[in-house]
């Protein structure tokens, strides 16, 4: 299996901050694997999402390295991300289209109209019913997951090999999340990208992910095969965070591993 | 189209009361004073007897009780007749009418200039917050905005009109230059740039500040981020994204700012001795010609609900959350 | 808090400027003694020639530095008592509409709309002119265009306050409306209303300027506003009797802002940890 990134020692900090939020993490993502990153807030998951991306804000102390298997990625064409809040992520001022058009037009040499053109199927690829219409539409008229649907269509336009999807179900409800999880699995499955999913939810990382890192305290508590870690947890802290969300959890909404 | 129209209509109705308001205030105001129109206006003419005196208060029915005057005023004002002129002996819509557009091109100007360089600069400061362009823009327009605009008109003609000698000192146009056309527009300009600098450049500042405060916020939301995620150049980012969500509060305070740039342009006229609007009010105060004075303050309050009239539907066509036209 | 505020340098500058204009107002009958509207020497001293003068003398031979030094007493005195009036009729007018609400709030509202619309030179300009210039006459007819601001901003936090667990009990306890309002609610919404008041004061002292430089100020005091009106008959031969009261009182609005803005971030910021 090759990697597609690994994390040698990587330690941020960000600028006036007193602990770091990133702590000596070593870690290796596979190409083609679908990782879920776990842990509560405050715990680095996010920021390794950003560090991975090139999202860091400037002034932001970075040591150790991030090694990637080919160039430098960049973002946009090589790493697609998607946010937490899909109303906060999309410009309220720009239509659907034109977020599109920019997203396509800024790694990739199209023209206008060709980017048009490729907008309206990339919304038919995350199933956006009516993509010719939803293209003349503000992003306040669409629902949370149907906006999440245009966010994800907005990072894979260039076709990246690598999805960041920094806590992208949290802001929305339980049907929806399974709706977007599905979205992700079938996008990740069809053009073999990996996947980087951060997110506070185990048991949802779990039926995702084919591994698992427990993040906490800016520090990695531990890393397996998802099948593996939710079974038969080595860490205590994995066992507290299992046993935190069975105590929360219902039945299961989301749908079971393939 | 009458959506558009339904929201106009009823933003000039729910305006009415809040003009009455003004009217009643005014009145109640200007007839707390001692003495009246007809004393200042005898005293000008060198006095007159009593009788002389009662005459010209039963012509402009300054014999009549408060409450009935008051009256009176209301239903004169809302027929759109603003009365009669004692000091200047003129029907008060004509001197209006006459000094009105001299203050509309200034305001305009001014308010043109300092919106058009106060965001531009706004984003230049606003691009890298902590920068030094940031630093040097926000220290030079807290000192522009603490400014009196009356001083630095003296000081910009003292400069430029006196010394330099490269625009006139005053007035709106050269005085019976016996231009016309294109001639007499560019002589109004050249006698134009000072007072519009001298009114400008407080409002330059704060505009600045605001386009400022604007993109740092935008700076903060996770759309300028996601940008930059999809790999949008930053110069992109700053301009389509920061920049024109920074232009919607500054497009707000456009529509609070009217109000004070009028209250200005009463002391730039005053120093650049532009027959205005602004003049007038102080030539009222002078002459202590309360319908005057009156009629000055109402087209005020009138040309402020119009402002905030056309801010609020531009705000509604820029920002597509608010109902506009579409 | 005062640590915090002395690592800013600009905050630093602001402040240095605005105790030495305090010192100046305080200390002014020292500094100063007798008459500023007296006449002290020469007429039209140029500044810095002349030690007993190192401002110069005005036309008139009256001396300049004890204008500016007197002038400052003016301009700080109704600054402040312009924005303690704004403040108080706001934050009762503020408070009023947001708790009583319905039609009381509806129509206190609309005199607020008033006085909005209606640019507040314009409306300080009209009091003075039927009342009489005075210094008390000045510092209210400022006011009149300044309460607003508080009274709006009151107004949303009392709307905010108004259905607290506290004014609950407070009722339930049988205490009179208004003494829930005045006592309870009012003190509440005093932090949003003095992250403005720099700038008020700052705005009365610019407003005050104004008036007194077109001559409405009061004759009795030594204002800057008037003296930059009478430096302006000799503008061409000694601009220097416009400008340096001119600089005062940019002086003093500039370091008013600088102390303001200062304490609003560091407020904030203490807020937000």
């Amino acid at each position: 299996m090759t990697s597609l990134a690994t994390c040698d020692r990587l330690t941020v900090r960000y600028p006036g901050a007193a602990r770091p939020a990133l702590a000596d993490l070593t870690l290796a993502l596979h190409a083609g694997e679908k990782l879920a990153v776990v842990g509560e807030s405050g715990s680095g998951k996010s920021t390794l999402a950003r560090a991975l991306a090139g999202l860091l804000p400037v002034g932001t102390a970075l040591s150790g390295a991030i090694r990637w298997s080919g160039p430098p990625p960049r973002p946009g064409r090589d790493i697609g991300t998607v946010f937490q809040d899909p109303g906060a992520s999309l410009d309220p001022l720009l239509t659907v289209g034109a977020h599109l058009v920019e997203g396509l037009r800024a790694p990739l040499p199209l023209g206008r109209a060709e980017a048009r053109a490729r907008a309206a199927a990339l919304l038919a690829r995350v199933h956006i019913p009516d993509p010719e219409r939803a293209l003349a539409a503000w992003p306040h008229q669409f629902s949370g997951g149907q906006a999440q649907r245009i966010a994800i269509a907005l990072a894979i336009a260039a076709g990246p090999h690598l999805l960041v999807a920094d806590e992208a179900t949290s802001a929305l409800d339980v049907l929806v999340q399974a709706e977007i999880v599905a979205l992700l699995r079938e996008l990740c499955r069809d053009a073999g990208m990996t996947l980087l999913f951060i997110t506070h939810d185990i048991a949802l990382a779990g039926t995702l992910a084919d591994r698992v890192a427990v993040l906490h305290d800016a520090r990695l508590v531990e890393i397996g095969p998802a099948a593996r870690l939710l079974a038969a947890p080595r860490e205590p802290y994995t066992r507290a965070l299992l046993a935190a969300q069975l105590d929360l959890a219902s039945p299961r909404l989301v749908g079971t591993r393939p | 189209m009458p959506r558009l129209l339904r929201r106009v209509a009823t933003r000039l109705l729910g305006s009415i009361p809040v003009l009455v308001i003004v009217v009643v205030g005014v009145f109640l105001l200007l007839n707390s004073a001692g003495g009246d129109a007809v004393d200042a206006y005898l005293l000008s003419i060198g006095g007159g007897d009593a009788q002389q005196a009662e005459e010209l208060r039963i012509r402009f029915g300054l014999d009549q009780s408060v409450t009935a005057r008051l009256a009176l005023t209301l239903a004169q004002l809302a027929r759109g007749d603003l009365g009669y002129s004692v000091a200047l002996n003129r029907p008060i819509g004509a001197v209006i009418a006459e000094r009105l557009p001299n203050t509309l091109w200034l305001m305009g100007s001014a308010t043109a200039l300092s919106f058009a360089l106060g965001s531009a600069l706004g984003v230049l400061a606003g691009r890298r917050p902590g920068s030094a362009a940031d630093r040097l823009l926000s220290a030079g327009s807290l000192f522009l905005y603490s400014i009196p605009n009356f001083w630095l008109g003296l000081v910009l003609s003292v400069v430029f009109a006196v010394r330099l000698r490269w625009l006139p000192v005053s007035g709106i146009e050269t005085i019976a230059s016996g231009k016309t056309g294109l001639a007499r527009a560019a002589d109004i300009a050249q006698h134009l740039v000072l007072p519009v600098s001298a009114l400008g450049m407080i409002y330059l500042a704060l505009f600045l500040r605001v386009m400022r405060a604007g993109m740092v916020e935008a700076w903060g939301q996770d759309y300028t981020l996601a940008a930059r995620a999809r790999g949008v150049a930053p110069w992109r980012i700053t301009l389509n994204h920061a920049a024109r969500n920074a232009l919607l509060p500054l497009v707000t305070m456009l529509g609070l700012q009217a109000a004070s740039m009028l209250g200005g342009s009463v002391v730039i006229e005053s120093v650049f001795g532009i027959p205005g609007f602004g003049r007038l009010a102080q030539e009222a105060v002078a002459g202590r010609d309360g319908p005057l004075l009156m009629g000055v303050i109402l087209v005020s309050a009138l040309m402020v609900v119009a402002a905030n009239l056309l801010v609020d539907l531009a705000y509604g066509a820029l920002d597509p959350r608010v109902g506009g036209p579409r | 808090m005062i640590r915090e505020l002395l690592r800013r340098p600009e905050a630093l500058l602001g402040g240095l400027l605005l105790l030495l204009i305090a010192g100046a107002a305080l200390l002014a009958p020292v500094l100063s003694p007798g008459d500023p509207l007296a006449i002290a020497g020469r007429p039209l001293v140029r500044p810095f020639t002349d030690p007993a003068f190192p401002l110069g003398t005005d036309g008139l031979g009256r001396d300049l530095l004890a204008g500016v030094i007197h002038g400052v007493r003016t301009s700080a005195a109704i600054g402040l008592a312009a924005a303690l009036v704004a403040v108080l009729a706001g934050m009762l007018v503020g408070t009023a509409a947001g708790f009583a609400g319905g039609l009381v709030d509806e129509a206190l509202m609309r005199v607020v709309d008033a006085f909005q619309i209606v640019p507040g030179f314009l409306l300080a300009l009209a009091f003075v002119s039927v009342t009489g210039p005075s210094l008390a006459v000045v510092a209210i007819a400022i006011a009149l265009g300044a309460w607003t601001g508080p009274a709006r901003l009151s107004r949303s936090r009392v709307l905010a306050l108004r259905e607290a667990d506290f004014v609950a009990a407070a009722r339930v306890m049988g205490m009179h409306p208004a003494e829930i309002a005045l006592r309870q609610v009012m003190p509440l919404a005093l932090p949003p209303v003095l992250a403005v008041t720099a700038v008020i004061v700052a705005g009365a002292i610019l407003t005050e300027s104004a008036l007194s430089f077109l001559g409405l100020g009061d004759p009795n005091a030594v204002t800057w506003g008037g003296m930059i009106a009478e430096g302006r008959n000799q503008l061409r031969s000694a601009a220097y009797l416009s400008i340096i009261p001119g600089i005062a009182l940019v002086l003093t609005v500039i370091s008013i802002y600088l102390v303001g803005e200062a304490l609003t971030d560091v407020l904030a910021g203490k807020r937000q940890s």
